[in-house]
């Protein structure tokens, strides 16, 4: 980027702005599976407040959203739920798992979970924790920012 | 209300059935009915004025595999009139476990059975909806059941995106409108 003197312009290639735009407002999807979902919601609420971060828009309908935080253990049954609505974001999105359910199955290693939410969508940052504090999701969807400003365009 | 009491009620309008009072360390009444009694058994446990049970709180079942008779089918009934409490059980054989629904006599059963079918694969004969409630539909197996695997290790199901062309969708949408109005 570079500032010119006297009129107030700045320049930039097309790349860094979408790159820019993209990563600093972040809308997740309403989406919560299981006690994740509180922290989660903690996290968009005063005391952490993701606003800062410009992810706070929890947008209800997965047509207007960016990203999907996958808060909680996923069953089986879910499963297809849980692809369809990822389905139906529009592009570019990006997922997050949180916590260690939604990871690799945490302490639900049985029959009716699935293992690993990647088994399902593709994931771009793992938070470890059960459930991980605010901060971690926090900083989670901090990492997400990197990885977008990262993020080529062609 | 002393088990025996209920039994004798019991056998009082269910001529010919078999009753077995069971030990219970709680103060709930608890007794065993034969398979084929249960629906006449339920139909008098509701209706007399003795008994009436006119709420089934639960339907449950214990499986102590490889014991047989494997199952135990157990009712747990509440006269809320009488201020009581009833346990009904039922043994049932592994080979094939079946019992005549009560969804006539407590429309609340409708669920509960649904739910005994999908975890421990107990049919319940004329039953108005037999299907799965919690379980995938297309799941197999019944989970509860004790020899069942805890961890089974297969490819979970997911959805693929619905791929329609442009005209497909603009008659979805129109068969929509047709169907709403």
């Amino acid at each position: 980027m570079g500032l010119e003197s006297e009129i107030p312009i700045l320049t930039t290639s097309v790349e860094k702005m979408v790159q820019w735009a993209r990563r600093s407002s972040i809308w997740p999807v309403t989406f919560g599976l299981a006690c994740c979902a509180i922290e989660m919601m903690a996290m968009s609420c005063s005391r952490y407040d993701i606003a800062r971060f410009g992810a706070e828009v929890f947008r209800g309908s997965p047509r207007q959203s960016d990203l999907m935080i996958v808060a909680g253990r996923l069953s089986r049954k879910m499963a297809p739920a849980l692809r369809r609505i990822y389905d139906q974001m529009p592009e570019p999105k990006w997922v997050i798992s949180m916590g260690a359910c939604a990871s690799i199955g945490g302490v639900f290693d049985n029959y009716a979970l699935v293992q690993g939410v990647d088994q399902i969508v593709p994931v771009d940052v793992y938070v470890p924790g059960c459930p991980p504090r605010p901060e971690s999701l926090i900083y989670g969807i901090v990492q997400l920012q990197r990885k977008i400003a990262l993020q080529k365009l062609a | 209300m002393d088990p025996s009491t209920i039994i004798a009620s019991l056998q009082d309008a269910v001529p010919g059935a078999q009753f077995e009072r069971a030990a219970s360390v709680d103060l709930h009444a608890t007794v065993y009915v034969s398979r084929d009694d249960v629906h006449a058994a339920a139909l008098a446990l509701r209706d007399r004025p003795d008994l009436a049970f006119d709420l089934l709180a639960e339907v449950t079942a214990v499986d102590v595999w490889p014991r047989e008779p494997r199952f135990e089918l157990v009712y747990i009934l509440v006269s809320i009139a009488n201020r009581r409490r009833l346990r009904l059980k039922v043994r049932l054989h592994g080979t094939d476990p079946h019992v005549a629904t009560v969804c006539d006599v407590w429309p609340a059963a409708n669920w509960l059975e649904r739910e005994v079918w999908d975890l421990f694969g107990i049919a319940f004969d004329g039953h108005p909806d037999p299907r799965r409630l919690l379980m995938p539909e297309d799941w197999e197996g019944f989970p509860l059941r004790k020899d069942y695997p805890v961890q089974i290790h297969m490819t979970p199901r997911s959805s693929a995106a619905l791929q329609v062309t442009a005209e497909e969708f603009r008659a979805n949408v129109m068969k929509d409108r047709l169907t709403r109005s």
